[in-house]
């Protein structure tokens, strides 16, 4: 594996680099801005992988995503409702102040404070109990085996400079005045923000004081937003910059052609899919009146199989996409390989259609974001001609992300007939998909709140519900095949692919992409 | 003079308030600001209660009567992106927009209007056809496409000048940045400087050469022959003089849309000004970021008009003595 590698020579590198260490500076630009510093304002990839640098969670994730220790040195489950973590003596915050178990239970009060974005990163009802200045207990209303999956992000803060800089309450976009918080870091991390220009630029310096052997050989890293893809790609071609994510597909090979810098590419962890109506007794925007197609699984199946995922990915996609069978990203879950997609098949797909007693089709709109996945809109357009070939006529409404969100989510009402949504789990586990995406829900949103087609089965529920206080990891992976086999039998969603990573970097720089496409300065070298 | 003044100021807040109420009501239609603030795993009710804190709730008359009462004391809100005051925000951006807008223009000006003088007196000479026909690239071909034409060319190939940002910057007094103090600063105003100016100084050019050509036949530049005025004196003593009313014009014009309009510029070389900003702003449904620039923009609109007025009464003075 090219990731596994990588970070073997990264590992190697930074061995190497130590010892004729020199002043190097790492400028990179990513295509959206760090608009603030809070780390519980904003639950979104790039914030939190930005501020990953600077701040520090309990655990960590490694270039592959395993869970390590980080400000805790070791945890243990000491009865089944209470956790035990021992927190590594010695760490120093930036400003000097000492790192202690105060600090991890103020963090977990302001995480889940008003305001706080990141709240699902601790139950309210887990309560925190100081044993001693290096030990925390967590005591849980029931058993959650994946209470620390999502703690790699949950960063902490330091008591002590947040109550003196009066930044106790979360940075919110209703605060009237500016929050200390949200301008200045004071982390535990491996490097420190030197200076913040909200949507123009970030440096970072290096923190000489961390606590673990640095394998980087970074002295000072700037980081430019650039919006335009043409000039993100043509900074990293002229070589200013020695990194620059994400690179557009179609100019993957121009950046691997040219002599001095090569496009790095894997899978990302969220999986784009489509989703169907299946609640309402009409469906909105349709010319079937009196009954809504959707709600026949043959229907669901046969436009399943009219998708020919495997052109998708080699004309829409440039071959930088897995197709996907399940919700999830194999990543995530170790049985992903029993389930296989259904073929691609458009005579089934007819066939299929005209048992529901659709044999001429029908008339569908659908939604679809154009700014915010990997060649979304041309995924739809795509879709929308596959499906054209079985009697479906589809019409699309492509839009930005503001207002196709506004439509589609809970705030809109819901309003779709058939859709195009991309997920990645933020805590890494099946349980996530099964509580936003395919969980039953009312009109309102109650239940999955992002499940938008309404698809309901009461069995994955139960089963979900299982999954949630089962401790043993076996079983546990059994429980979540079994609902994943329902999902399948029954064509809840019609999962598309897992998306790919495409990061431009410079020859002599070596660093490692992790699949979440979180961008950690501890994993690079340059020479 | 006075009374001209005061006719105009009024007009100008009619003017600025008429944009706020047009933008206010356009806001209704670029999206749902909750959902660009929060994470997309934020609950429903998180969601709600947010909404309710940021008034996005009450009726829009209340929204923009809240609105008008606070920009009135130069309180443009805080940002929802950054979460930082308007106003400062745009403090820090602004001298970036004028200093790169101020660049363009000087570049039209001092270029457009030599090349415009000489394509009107030597008409048919081959390079005030070559003249013509490379300011027709200029009118035709849009900015962003100039700019990236610029940076393949200038920053990828050749390596001589940066593709996006502004170089080293200094500061001037308290608030001001400038990057015209420093070699990357200088460097970097150069690409987007000719990208954004290089419509107006065809323009400019263009009008230049019309006017003069126009001049030229009049009888008294004809007498000014006859007295035996050297050449020197009649085409820019008496010739290019009479060209500029409309010059200055449109150029004061102008300047108000390289400020206002700089956006698409300084989105491709990512120049941090205001229009990257407002850009910026759109697309997150940054309410308080919108507003602000959309007034700021009239405001500008509406000063430039107003100077340019005056400026008519100190070059036409038969414009002083009508109103007289």
């Amino acid at each position: 594996m090219i990731k596994k590698s990588l970070a073997v020579s990264a590992l190697f590198l930074g061995c190497l680099g130590a010892s004729t260490a020199g002043a190097e500076t790492l400028k990179f630009a990513f295509q959206g801005t760090l608009n603030q510093l809070d780390p519980y304002s904003l639950n979104e990839t790039f914030t939190l992988g930005a501020l990953s640098n600077a701040y520090e969670g309990l655990t960590r994730r490694d270039e592959n995503l395993q869970i390590q220790p980080a400000l805790a040195e070791s945890w243990e489950v000491v009865e089944p409702n209470r956790w035990r973590f021992h927190l590594r003596k010695g760490v120093k915050f930036h400003n000097g102040n000492d790192f202690t178990a105060a600090d991890v239970a103020f963090s977990a009060d302001r995480v889940r404070s008003e305001g706080s974005d990141l709240g699902t990163r601790i139950n309210a009802e887990v309560k925190v109990e100081i044993v001693d200045d290096y030990t925390v207990d967590f005591v849980l209303p029931g058993p959650n085996p994946i209470l620390h999956y999502e703690w790699d992000t949950w960063y902490i803060m330091d008591k002590e400079w947040t109550e003196a800089n009066n930044a106790v309450k979360v940075t919110s976009a209703s605060d009237t005045t500016p929050n200390f918080a949200a301008l200045n870091v004071n982390g535990t991390g491996p490097f420190k923000v030197a200076s913040h220009e909200p949507g123009v630029k970030t440096v970072y310096e290096k923190n000489e004081g961390w606590w673990d052997t640095p394998t980087h050989n970074l002295t000072t890293v700037e980081f430019t937003p650039i919006g335009s893809d043409a000039t993100r790609v043509a900074a990293l071609l002229s070589g200013e910059l020695d990194m620059v994510y994400p690179i557009p597909v179609q100019d993957v090979k121009r950046v691997n052609d040219n002599a001095g810098t090569m496009a790095l590419t894997g899978p990302e962890l969220r999986t784009i899919f489509l989703g169907m109506d299946q609640m309402r007794d009409e469906l909105l925007y349709s010319d079937v009146k009196g009954k809504n197609p959707f709600k026949d699984a043959r229907v669901r199946k046969a436009f399943y199989q009219a998708i020919d995922i495997e052109g998708i990915k080699r004309k829409v996609m440039r071959d930088l996409s897995t197709p996907s069978a399940i919700m999830i990203s194999p990543f995530l879950f170790s049985r992903s390989g029993e389930f296989e997609r259904y073929p691609y098949d458009p005579e089934a797909a007819k066939a299929l259609l005209a048992e529901a007693g659709y044999a001429d089709g029908f008339t569908v709109s659908m939604d679809c974001p154009n700014d915010r996945y990997v060649n979304d809109e041309a995924i739809c357009q795509a879709t929308a001609a596959m499906l054209a070939r079985i009697g479906v006529k589809v019409d699309l409404i492509a839009q930005p992300k503001a207002k196709y969100f506004a439509k589609v989510l809970a705030s809109g009402g819901y309003d779709t007939s058939f859709y195009l949504l991309g997920w990645t789990p933020g805590s890494f586990d099946s349980w996530n998909i099964l509580e936003n995406l395919t969980q039953c829900r009312d009109e309102a949103g109650k239940g999955g709140a992002f499940n938008l087609g309404g698809y309901c089965n009461k069995e994955v529920d139960a089963l979900k519900d299982q999954i949630l206080v089962e401790n043993d990891p076996e079983k546990r992976d059994d429980l979540i095949a079994q609902a994943f086999t329902i999902l399948h039998n029954d064509v809840s969603h019609i999962p598309l692919h897992q998306q790919g990573l495409a990061w431009g970097v410079s020859d002599g720089v070596t660093l490692a992409q992790r699949a979440d496409n979180q961008f950690q300065f501890r994993f690079v070298t340059k020479n | 003079m006075l009374g001209f003044a005061i006719r105009r100021l009024a007009q100008a807040i009619i003017v600025m308030i008429v944009v706020a109420l047009l933008a206010f009501t356009l806001f209704r239609f670029v999206g749902d600001p909750v959902n660009q603030m929060v994470g997309i795993e934020t609950s429903i009710e998180e969601r709600e209660a947010l909404r309710e804190r940021l008034g996005l709730n009450d009726p829009i008359p209340v929204q923009f009567a809240r609105f008008i009462k606070s920009a009135a004391q130069f309180d443009f809100g805080t940002s929802y992106q950054f979460r930082q005051p308007v106003s400062d925000l745009f403090l820090k951006r602004i001298p970036a927009t004028l200093e790169l807008s101020f660049m363009s223009a000087l570049f039209a000006l001092a270029v457009g209007i030599p090349m415009g003088i000489y394509a009107g007196l030597n008409r048919e000479s081959w390079v005030s056809k070559l003249f013509l026909s490379v300011s027709l690239i200029g009118i035709s071909l849009p900015t962003f496409f100039i700019g990236i034409l610029l940076i393949f060319l200038f920053s990828v190939t050749l390596q001589w000048l940066p593709s996006f940002g502004r170089g080293e910057v200094v500061q001037v007094g308290s608030w001001w940045t400038t990057g015209l103090l420093t070699v990357s600063g200088i460097k970097a105003l150069i690409l987007p400087s000719i990208t954004l100016g290089l419509y107006q100084m065809t323009l400019i050019m263009r009008l230049i050469r019309a006017e003069m050509l126009e001049v030229i036949r009049t009888d008294y530049i004809k007498f000014a022959r006859a007295r035996g005025l050297p050449n020197r004196l009649v085409h820019f003593r008496h010739a290019l003089k009479n060209t500029l009313v409309p010059v200055i014009t449109i150029t004061g014009l102008q300047l108000g849309s390289i400020i206002a309009f700089a956006t698409i510029t300084e989105t491709v070389f990512q120049w941090p000004g205001m229009g990257l900003m407002f850009l910026q702003a759109v697309q997150n449904v940054d309410i308080p970021i919108m507003s602000a620039y959309l007034l700021l923009t009239a405001f500008l609109f509406v000063s430039i008009n107003f100077i340019v007025d005056i400026l008519y009464y100190l070059i036409d003075p038969r414009l002083r003595v009508e109103r007289a």
